[in-house]
Parts: C-alpha cells; structure tokens; sequence
C-alpha cells in the first residue's frame, strides 16, 4: 500500500501534495494545508489546471482506508485535505460519463482501473459486503426520529420530508378510543390512531408509522380534544414537514435509552433512524464528529418554534419575467434559512434546500495556482439541481398556465 | 426571558385589547324557525312566540323584543299571560310549566324564569293523569286551571304554582252531575277552558268527546251541561256571556244559550260554514262584538277536505263580507287585536303560520295586510348569500327607502297595531343596510341599523330574463263567484321558478348607487339606482372563460335565456349591463369598482374583468387546471351525486331497521349492523397537489390603487385569489377620465404568486404606508376616509384558508405571517376587516381582520402585525350553513343565519353594539278595562285601598336608578309621585317618559 507513497518532503509538513487525475491524466499540485481554501475554489483550479473549463466534474478522492469518497462541498474538502498524508489523490469524473461509486471498497473492485493496484487495502474488509454510497444528487432525507431523550420510552417522535418528494405522505387516521391512567384509574378516552397506510407511501416507506399507532401530537401540537378533522387539516398544513409523535402499537422496537448521556441517546436515535442512507457520510468524520456535536443531533421541538420555513418558498412570477422563489424578507420575524434538518444531519451539501446552494459561484481565483484565469461555476448549467430549484420546475411544470406569461 | 422582557407591555396590550373587544350575541333577526305557541296580552300589547327548540320571544313596539330559552330542549304547546300582569306561563311538550317575568333592572326589563312546575298526579296514577292538555289563566291573575288528558281540571294559585287540591275539579265530580250515563263512560281529555268574560267564577270546560260543562269556581258546582255530540276543538265565550260557541271536528261550530239551569238544551244554532261535502276541523272559532254594527265571526280551518282540505284558511265574516285568508303554511293560532274607545273595536287579525306572521288591517275596506316590522319571513324565498354595508349616505337611503314604498303600495296605511312596551335603544349611529339574496332570483334590502331588520326594498332579476314561468299566470284569484270565497296573504313562497335565478354574489357601491349581482348560472348584472321607471332591453354580453383550453365540456345547466325585447324596469334598481360566463357555473366570487367602472366576477373556471361605462369585456383569464374535471360538472351533476349518497344512505337505514327488528333471530344481520357502526371514519392525509379538484376555482378578486410595478408609481390593479392558493395580479390602464367613454381600459399581467401551502386563498387586503387598509373606491372622493398613505411602503396580506401572509409591494416577498391551520387545526370560513373603536377613548381605534374558522369561532387578527388578538366561539361547529352564512360589518358586528328563517347578530366591537334595550311597565288599568272586569283587576278589596295597590306595583315594576340621581331630581319626583298617587294616569306615563325614573320605595324611605 506504501509503495507509491513519496517521502514526505520537508514541504508537506505545511503543503498537501496533491495528486488528480481525470481520465489518463496526472496533474500534480500542492496547496498550503493551513489554508486550503474553500471548495468552489479548489473546484475551478482542478478545471484550471486539468485545462477543462466547462466540464461538470464529480470530485472523489482516496482516504485513509481506500475509499473513494466525494469532494463536493467545504466540510468534506476541508476532511479530505485534513486526513490525507502526504498524498491527496483524486479522481476527476465526467459527470455524465461517471463511472466510480462512492463508498467502501468502492476502488478496490475496479480492478481495470490502473489505480487499483495501488489502493488495495489489506483484505481484511473482503467478506463483508461493501457499503454503497449513492451520490450527492440522491440524497434526500426522507424521516426521522427525533427527540428520543426527552420523550418517554413508549412514544417515539416521528419526522416525515414531504417536502420536494414525489411520493405522497399515504396514510389514514380514523377517531378511537385509549385508554389512560388517570387519578380516577383507568379511563377511556378518545384519541385519533392511523387507520391505514399506502402502499408505495412515505410512511409506509420509513418503517417508523404503523396502523394503530396512536396520534399524540401534530407538529409539538397535542391533538387531545380536538376532531378528526381538525387534526386532519393541522397535519395537511403541515404535510410539508410534518412532525408526528405517536404512540406504537407495537412498543417492541422502541428505542431504549443506555444512560443519559447526550451523546449517548444521540447514537441510540441515529441507530433506528430508518433514513439511515445519509449517515454514510459520518464515517467520514469518524465518531469524534458525531460526539462532538451530540446537541445538533438530537432536536428538540418547542411548540413555540415550529416555525418551519421551508413552506416559504411561495413562487412569485413577475410579468413577464421568471418565477424565482419568494426570499425571506429582512426583518426581524426571519429565521436562519437553513433548512432544520442540516444540524441534525451534520452535512452541508448541495442536496440541501437551502436556496444559499446557488451562492456557490463565485469568480474567485485560486491563490495556490497563480492563474489570472477567472473561474466560474455555471450556475444556470448545475446538473444537480437544489431541491427548491426541481420545486420551481416542478410547479412551472404542474401549473402549466404559469409559463405562458 | 420574553416572557420578563415584554411584561408590561404586553399587560397594556391586554388592557387595550379588553377596550376594543368584547363579544356578545345581541339580538336574533327574522322569523322564529317552527314556531309552535303563540300568546298575546292585550294589557301589555306584547306578543309571544314559542317555537319547537324551547325558545320564547317577545316582540312589542318595534325595537321592544325579549327572549327567553327554557332549559329543557322541548317544544312550546302553550303560551298564557297572566292577564294585568307581566308574568306569563308557557307548557312545555314535556308537560312541565314555566313561569316567566319581565323584571325591571337598570332601567331595563329583562325576560326571567322565576318558576317552573310539574303536575303531580295521585300516586300511581297513570302518567295522562296530569298530561296538561289545556291552560287557562284566569282574570284574577292569580289561578292558573290546568285541563288534562285524564280529563281532570287543576287548579294552580300562580305566581308560586302552589296546587289548590280542595279547589281541583275532578271528572268524578262532573260526572256524578250527569244525567245521562252514556257520556260518562268516557268524557276524554280537556280540550278546552274559557273563562265567562262577565263572571269570573264561571268557566267552561269542554271535553273532548264535545261535552261541555259550565262550572262555578266559587260554589264548586257545575251549573250547566252542553251536550255537543261532535270531537270538540275549541271553545268561545261570547263578550256578554250569553253564548258559548264551540267548534268541532267536522268543520261545524254551534251556539249554545248559556242558562243559569242545568239543563240540557239544544244548540241554538249549528252551521258547517263549507258544507255539503265531508269539511275538516274547525280549530278554533272567535267571535267579537264591534261598537256599532255587526259582531265579527273568525275561525281557522272547517275547509272542504277533498277539494281544499290542503289549504291553510282563516275565515273572516262580518255581516255579508266573508273572506278565507289563504296563507302560506300551517296555521299556529291566531288572535285579534281590539281597539276603540272602549277596547272592544277588533282592529286587527294576527295570525301566526309556521313561516310568517301575517297581521290583517280589519277596520280598512278589503281588509289588507298590514307590513310587519319585524318578524319578517327573511326565508320568503331561500337565502343564498347576504352582503353588508355600513354608513350608508343619507341621499341613498332616501332613495332606497322611496322605491320600497312604491313596492308597498298594497299594504294598510294602519300604523303597526302591536305597541307594548317602550324602545329605549338610542338611535343607531349610523344607516346599515344588509343584502340578502334568494334563490328566486331577488336581492331585499334591510334596514339592519337597529334591533328590527325592517324591509326596505326587493329588487327582482327575473325580469331580465325569460323563464318557466308566466307572468300572467301568477295570482290568478278573485275568479267571480268562486267558493270559498280565497284571498291569498302572506309572502312566504318557497318556489324558484328556476334554480338558474339564484343570487350568489351582491356588491354595492354606496357612494354612487351602482349594484352588481351575480347569480347561478354565470350571470352577472350591473344596475344602477333609477327614481323613474324605465323600459330598456339588458344587452348580454358573454364571456368564454375557458379561453380555448381544450377537453372540457360543461356537462351542468345551460345559460339563461336573455330578453331581447326591451323590459319595464319599476323605479329602483335598474339592469343596464350583464355579463353571462360561459361555462356557464356559479359566480364564486365579485367586486365592483364604481370609480373605475369596472367589474369583476369569477367563476370556478376563471376570471373576468368587464368595463361597464364602455360595456365590453378588459380581461378574461382562465385559471382552470387541465387536470381537473370535476371543474366541468356543474352543479347539476354535484346534486345527482348528493342524491346517490342520500339513496345510499337510506338504503343503509332501512336495512339497519330491518335487521333491529330482527335483533333475536338474525345474528348475522345483527353482525352487519355491528360492523356498520364500528366502520371508522378515516381522513386521508396528503399534501395538496395541484392536481385537487377546483384549483382554479376564484374564491376572491380585489382592487387596489397600490405599487404593483415599482416604488414610485401606484397604479390600478385587479387581484385574485384561487382555491389552489394563487394569486394574480393583474396592473390596469385606464384612460384620463375626459376619455373614459371612448379609450379602451387594459389590464396587463404584472405578478403570480403561488402560495406552497396551496390552501385556498379566501382574502386579499393591500395594506397602505400606516398599515391601514386601502378604502373603498370613492370613500376619499366622499371625505368619509382618510386618503390612503401613498409615501410609505404598501403591504400586500394574502389570507388563505391555513394562514395570513405579509408580503411586501412591489417586490413581493414574505414579511410575516400567522399559521391558523398548522396551530390549531381550524381554518379560516370568512374573513372581513373591521375597524374596533375604543370604549374609553372617543378617538382611539384600530382595524383588525374578523375571521369565522371551520370551528366556529371567532377570531380578531391584527393589522399590519398579523398578531392573533382574542377568540370566543361563537357557532357550533356542526352548523355548517350557520358558519358558510356569516357576514360582517365594518365595524365589527356580524351576522349569521341560526335557521333558514332567522340572522343572530353578533359584536365583537366595544363600541358598536345593536342589541334591545326597551322597558316593560306593569299595566295600570284603564276605568273601562276594571269596569270590564271588575273584581279581578288586582284592585281586590283584600289589598285594602287602590294607591297602596297601585304603588306597591310601581314599586315592583318600575326601575331603580342611581341614588344620586334621586337625591337631586327629589321635589320633581315627589310632585310626579303625588300626582300618579292622586290616580292621574297621564302623569305616571309622563313620569315614566321623563328619562329619569327613581325607585319608589327609595324615595319614600328619604321622605
């Protein structure tokens, strides 16, 4: 595995000695690991000095462990220059022609590739199925388990993203009756149960809903003595990001709590989170990331702050012009318009809705390259489109009438 | 942390909140929903209404209404006054009596229950027993004679119902009277109680197998037998005492001599007014003296059952005249009103039916109608939208009010006969006028400014087009000869001539007179105030909304046919333009800009823009998804789906009766029953996508003069909202007014917003630079309003079904909002922007947005914060009609149909509050009304002499007031004391006029 390894020069103590290759050809650069930039400028420099301006490229790059593993946005950038010594080695694809998963053991069964010699890890990981990692356009949560510390074992807090999917929430909720222990004793009391799931649905999809689970909240909101309709019309509302705790009928999966720690119950939340897909990219930054921000992970929801601003993306067409989504005007009502989910994710890629992902171009220069070239992302030509972006399409497409203005 | 922070400013808000609102139901309009009792006290002049949900209203002088609600949910069968008093006993269906008062406090009466009682029978006596089938209060005022189905007469000492068991007339005691053992058998239930009008001690009972028995209540004797061999139905004892009628269920009535033996005479007289033919009942007969000339003869019913025995009669007959008053629907019971000199003349025949109240002027030839104030049938012909406007000038007023009394020609000229009572309601501030549109096709006009919705004006928009209908053929009575002799009465007429008519939508500019109304099937009319009558034909215009989208067809009812020949339109509200969509689908939403000229209508297909100075079409847009075809069905076939469901429905109960009955035999019946009941109600929980059904369906247009396009110019605009929660802006052009007529109006597209939440879009308000709403078009030119601030920014707040949204103008981008839906589950029904003043100062106020959710509950909102400011349930959420009816003033009052027939009115204002406040008095008895009765008056020689009597009543009845003001008006007092001691009547009313009143016993106790 060494044996193509450089002896460190004395330069790599400050300098990351970095390795691309995009088809047959080598580039070999350095860049000051102190100062490694930030990643739509390393971005442009890999098109500067591979001398293809205009093409889309996929950023992958070998870790530690011989995986293949995107460069797509600052935090894995900034991961990758960190961890790899001496030598970054990355891989430059056409993003239409990509070939290479991500993942584990991703390198190692492409056995052609003239690299794969070179990256064989020890066998150890052989037997063990590898771990794909779809690619960054994928990415889409789709629910969740939230606030496992602070609710009671026997209930469990169920978080569905509606929001830019084309599959329907798909369930039914019906009135019924539970019963409670009260002062008096047992007592019957009238509660709304999910009465039947779609096929194909999202909740049927996550795994975490059930019918005869027991409807407790809407969105931090009791649903005790309100109607079946009026729970129907809070979680319609809310369908965008609907936030469900309900109480299993079947309480055998429940997540059991091991200590009180934060972190802890962090893990235990993430471990029977059906969405676990994404989590793939925590191995990147190892457990240390996890524990370190034990806070983001676990999210706790006063009714109070459930303004949830994702439904703000009302689409305004001006006459004669294009539809943009309606930003956020300042004041002081705004919130941050990060969507929630990106703490808890701890990922800041473009999959995100945040409308900050067109932000990315820049014209920056690469200071490391002393090119006067002036690179820019296209925006307009982003093969990966954000989330609010498809929306937009998704709603021109949809309203039909809308275009023709 | 906030909540520290903001601690004392949020106290303050609080304490201006408690200023600016306060809810209260204040008075119900219209007519009581099923009536079913109905009562009068000629000493009060007040009438009583009970109806089947409990409820009993008093209604006097116009302005003067009390309402009372028993608590048991049962129906009213009976209402007495106590005669010279104000107390009144009602009988419940469930056999339980109720006492009620007019109690004075605070220088108003209020309607009070101060009693309620069950008859209790001997123990282990059969429940018909005590089953009180007939009420007679008596002339004392202080016995009540209760008739039962057992046949037994109780005797109650009112007002504390305490039984008087010695003085109980039981059938055994009757019956042991009898001669003749044949009737004994079986005597039945008391139908009937009548008091001898010269001596009290006497009282008729009649029993329902036709005997009757006159008994004295002194001697406890009967005195005489009547043996009358038909079902009786009513009893009449004639003024003088000398003859008793009695109707029976034959359609006959008989006079009976009354003799002072007991004797079995033969009727003196027998008569089946309709005869020959098999009649229906007679169910009750009244005859009364007049002055001079002779007695009128009234009864309801005796009608020839094969021929008319479906028609609702009362009979009039005095002297040759004979006339049988058709009216509407099924008689309640009526009365007759007397005046003259000597309170003998009948003045007046008030009849109570099940959807009206007809009062029939019968001291005028041909008898006519007199137009009552209130309790007018709003339901005359279905309600289908209503629409308010506040402050109406004076000049619109005048000319509405003058086209109505054009229209009301045919009414009696009497002033309204039923007067008890006094109004003390300050005159309304100011002219509100409420809309109601009617499924026939007409628009009434309502004085809604005070407690009585008066009618003002009916304005008709069948004329315009051709119909079913023929003119002609309507009211084709006064046939010669034709026997009975019928006059039909009443306007209650629940038939459309055609669905198509049916008014939806009502827009009114009050400053120029202009009115659109928009109606079922895609009509929309502009009319204009006219003083004269005019012929003019209506041209059409009509208006395609699909704008070519293709694979639609309209599978509901076709447009209406316009006349071409020109029509007479009466003064009033005049057709000049209309404007027919096509699809033709009901209007769905309307506004009309008088400065502009222009109107706009919307359908569930698109929207229009139509310029009616220039009479064409500025603007057609089609908001119709082309996935959505449930668009295209139209109501018609809306109706067959419903009545699939019904048939469904009835299906389904009449298997689960069958399988009751078969409870013990059939287990797998009983299963599916089982299965039936447990079936859940499920609600499918997705998000709205823009394929839903009715998406383009516009629920609200608006204008605004406002910044569409850029900061510095504000230009006119048309918004609308859909049910798919986008809103159009469109930006218009409209030429220098000396080129109005002849430069074309444009309207180009200047802005989109689709709301992500998708829900319904119910509201569109552009917020001017103070964060007042814009006013109404020519409210400015009027000086009514301050001009809008046109320096600072405007804001546009979109209300949807789910939540109020701030965007700023022009460039729209979201500044906040409030979630309804997403919180708390309602959603929002209706919504108005009111303005609340303050109660504690004259100058403080602040507009706010008034919204009815699904929940019924209402909300005030505030403007520009959007801030959730107070909520008080105010509908049952069941009530759907209820909540879909709800209309609100601009100054926080709102209305609401209760039932089909009747508006509660409702404030959420401090400062705007339309309720009754009107006083009672305890009536002081005129020389001939004691001379009438002369030991039963409450002057009773017991009570030792009159004035204490009379004070001692005064005292009871008349209003304490504050002791400061006694303290200083005390000489006048005494002297007006003195004077109303000396038995000066005149000078106790003037005493009572005066504003002041002081308490009588306040003031001799200083003395």
């Amino acid at each position: 595995m060494n044996k193509n390894q450089r002896v460190p020069s004395s330069r790599s103590l400050s300098a990351v000695e970095v390795k691309s290759k995009f088809g047959a050809e080598f580039r070999r650069f350095s860049l000051d690991r102190s100062k490694p930039g930030r990643f739509d400028e390393f971005y442009g420099l890999l098109q500067h000095v591979h001398r293809i301006p205009n093409v889309e490229l996929l950023v992958g790059y070998a870790d530690v462990h011989g995986d293949l593993l995107p460069i797509n946005n600052d935090d894995n950038y900034l991961k990758a220059i960190s961890t790899s010594s001496p030598l970054l080695r990355l891989f430059l694809q056409r993003k239409e022609e990509a070939d290479y998963t991500f993942g584990t053991d991703s390198l190692t069964r492409k056995k052609n590739t003239v690299l794969s010699a070179v990256l064989l890890r020890p066998d150890s990981n052989r037997k063990k199925p590898p771990v794909i990692i779809s690619l960054p356009k994928d990415f889409r949560p789709v629910s969740s388990i939230i606030d496992v510390d602070i609710l009671p074992e026997t209930h469990r807090r169920v978080r569905l993203y509606k929001h830019g999917q084309e599959k329907p929430l798909g369930f039914y909720i019906r009135d019924g009756s539970s019963v409670r222990v009260t002062p008096q004793g047992l007592e019957k009391v009238p509660g709304i149960f999910i009465s039947r799931m779609v096929p194909g649905g999202l909740a049927e999809s996550t795994g975490l809903l059930a019918v005869n689970d027991e409807v407790l909240e809407v969105n931090g909101i009791e649903v005790a003595g309100k109607s079946l309709d009026q729970v129907t019309d809070m979680m319609i509302a809310n369908s965008h990001n609907l936030i469900i705790t309900v109480k299993p009928a079947n309480q055998r999966n429940n997540v059991v709590r091991s200590g009180g720690s934060g972190a802890a119950s962090g893990s235990s939340g993430r471990s029977s989170d059906s969405g676990a897909s994404y989590y793939g990219y925590s191995s990147q930054g190892g457990v240390g990331a996890v524990a370190s921000m034990p806070s983001h992970i676990i999210q706790n929801f006063p009714a109070g702050e459930l303004e949830s601003d994702e439904d703000d993306e009302d689409l305004v067409i001006e006459g004669g012009g294009e539809a943009e989504p309606i930003r956020r005007a300042p004041s002081n009502y705004s919130m941050p318009s990060l969507p929630r989910y990106e703490p808890h994710l701890n990922l800041r890629t473009t999959t995100t809705t945040s409308t900050s992902a067109h932000s990315i171009s820049t014209n920056g220069t690469m200071p490391a390259s002393g090119s006067s070239g002036s690179l820019s992302y296209a925006n307009a030509t982003s093969s990966t489109p954000s989330p609010d972006r498809a929306m937009e399409q998704r709603s021109l497409e949809e309203d039909g009438t809308v275009i023709t203005l | 942390m906030r909540r520290f922070r903001r601690h004392g400013h949020e106290s303050q808000r609080d304490r201006l909140k408690q200023e600016l609102f306060h809810f209260n139901k204040t008075v119900e309009h219209g007519f009581p929903h099923q009536p079913s009792a109905l009562g009068y006290s000629p000493s009060l002049q007040l009438l009583a209404i009970g109806n089947r949900s409990g409820a009993i209203k008093l209604y006097g002088a116009p302005g003067v209404e009390f309402m009372g609600l028993h608590d048991e949910n049962a129906a009213v069968t009976q209402v007495h006054f106590l005669p010279h008093q104000v107390e009144l006993v009602t009988l419940l269906d469930d056999n339980s009596l109720h006492m009620w008062t007019l109690r004075a406090h605070k220088g108003l009466s209020e309607l009070l229950e101060i009693g309620r009682f069950m008859l209790t029978g001997p123990p282990g006596a059969p429940p018909s027993v005590t089953r009180v089938t007939a009420v007679l209060a008596h002339s004392s005022g202080e016995l009540l004679l209760l008739g039962t189905e057992g046949g037994h007469v109780f005797v109650v000492e009112v007002p504390g119902f305490r039984e008087l068991e010695e003085r109980n007339i039981s059938l055994d005691q009757v019956s042991n009277r009898l001669v003749t053992s044949a009737q004994h058998t079986n005597l039945e239930h008391v139908e009937a109680l009548q008091e001898n009008p010269v001596n009290p001690n006497q009282v008729v009972i009649g029993y329902g197998r036709g005997l009757m028995i006159i008994w004295d209540l002194e001697k406890q004797r009967a005195i005489q037998h009547i043996p009358a061999t038909q079902q009786l139905e009513s009893v009449w004892w004639t003024e003088d005492g000398s003859y008793i009628l009695s109707s029976h269920s034959d359609g006959s009535y008989c006079r009976w001599m009354v003799g002072a033996e007991d004797v079995n005479e033969e009727e003196e007289k027998s008569d089946i007014p309709y005869g020959h033919f098999p009649c229906k009942a007679i169910s009750k007969i009244v005859q009364l003296p007049t002055e001079k000339g002779p007695p009128f003869l009234l009864f309801s019913g005796g009608m020839p059952r094969a021929s008319y025995g479906d028609r609702h009669c009362i009979t009039v007959i005095q002297n040759k005249t004979q006339v049988a008053l058709d009216l509407t629907s099924r008689i309640i019971d009526f009365f007759v009103i007397r005046d003259g000199p000597k309170h003998t003349d009948p003045s007046a025949l008030v009849v109570l039916v099940e959807e009206e109240l007809v009062v029939i002027d019968l001291q005028t030839e041909g008898w006519p109608v007199i137009q009552t104030p209130y309790l007018v049938p709003l339901h005359s012909s279905a309600i289908t939208c209503s629409h308010h406007i506040s402050t109406i000038p004076i000049k619109l007023w005048e000319r509405v009010i003058a086209a109505g009394e054009l229209q009301n020609t045919h009414y009696s000229k009497k002033p309204w006969p039923i007067t008890g009572g006094q109004n003390l309601a300050p005159d309304p501030p100011q002219r509100d006028l409420l809309l109601t549109g009617h499924e026939d096709g007409t628009v009434c006009f309502w004085d809604a400014s005070g407690v009585c919705l008066y009618p003002m004006y009916k304005l008709s928009t069948a004329a315009v087009f051709h119909t079913d209908a023929d003119p002609n053929d309507n009211m084709n009575q006064g046939t010669e000869g034709e026997w009975p002799p019928f006059r039909k009465v009443g306007c209650f007429d629940p038939y459309s001539d055609d669905p198509r008519l049916g008014i939806q939508k009502i827009h009114l500019c009050k400053y120029s007179g202009y009115l659109t109304v928009a109606g079922t099937a895609g009509q929309i009319l502009v009319l204009e105030l006219n003083d004269e009558a005019a012929e003019q034909t209506v041209e059409a215009k009509v208006v395609d909304l699909l704008q070519g989208q293709e694979g639609f067809r309209w599978k509901g009812h076709t447009r209406l046919d316009v006349r071409e020949e020109p029509v007479l339109f009466p003064p009033g509200f005049q057709p000049f333009a209309l404007v027919q969509c096509q699809p033709p689908a009901v209007v769905t939403a309307l506004t009309l800009h008088s400065e502009w000229k222009l109107v706009a209508f919307g359908t569930s297909h698109g929207f229009g823009l139509y310029d009616y100075q220039q009479k064409n079409n500025v603007l057609i847009k089609c908001t119709l998804n082309p996935s959505d075809q449930l668009a295209m069905e139209g109501p018609l076939s809306r109706v067959k789906s419903i009545k699939k469901s019904l048939r469904q429905s009835f299906r389904r109960m009449r298997r689960s009766r069958v399988s009751l009955r078969k409870h013990h035999v059939n287990n797998a019946a009983k299963a599916e029953l089982a299965e039936m009941e447990l079936a859940p109600v499920q609600r499918k929980i997705e998000a709205r996508s823009s394929d839903d059904s009715f998406t383009g369906l516009v629920r609200t247009l608006y204008f605004a003069d406002t910044f569409l396009s850029d900061s510095s110019h504000n230009t006119p605009s048309l918004w609308a909202g859909t049910n798919g929660g986008c809103v159009f802006a469109f930006m218009l052009r409209l030429p220098p007014v000396e080129h109005r007529a002849d430069e074309p109006v444009t309207a180009q597209p200047a802005k989109e917003i689709q709301l992500m939440h998708r829900a319904p879009v119910v509201g569109i308000v552009v917020l001017d630079g103070h964060g007042a709403p814009l006013p109404e078009p020519l409210e400015v030119a009027h000086d009514l309003a301050r001009s809008p601030d046109l320096q600072g920014s405007h804001h546009l707040l979109v209300i949807s079904e789910e939540q109020f949204k701030v965007f700023t103008l022009p460039k729209v981008s979201a500044k906040m909002k409030l979630k309804l839906t997403a919180v708390d589950g309602s959603r929002v029904r209706r919504v108005g922007v009111a303005w609340f003043g303050s109660s504690r100062s004259e100058d403080y106020g602040e507009s706010g947005l008034v919204v009815l959710t699904n929940q019924g509950d209402l909300h005030v909102v505030s403007l520009p914060g959007v801030k959730m400011q107070v909520q008080y349930p105010c509908i049952r959420r069941e009530d759907v009609s209820g909540i879909a009816s709800c209309v609100f003033t601009k100054h926080g009052q709102g209305f609401y149909l209760i039932s089909p027939s009747e508006f509660e009115r409702f404030s959420l204002s401090t400062r705007h509050v339309v309720e009754p406040r009107c006083l009672v008095e305890v009536p002081l008895h005129s020389d001939n009304s004691t001379k009438h009765r002369p030991l039963h008056d409450g002057f009773s020689s017991a009570h030792g002499c009159v004035p204490s009597v009379c004070l001692s009543q005064c005292c009871r009845y008349l209003v304490v007031c504050r002791l400061s003001d006694c303290l200083c008006f005390l000489p006048e007092v005494l002297q007006e004391i003195q004077k109303s001691l000396e038995g000066d009547q005149t000078h106790v009313a003037g005493l009572k006029r005066t504003s002041f009143i002081g308490s009588f016993t306040e003031i001799l106790f200083l003395t």
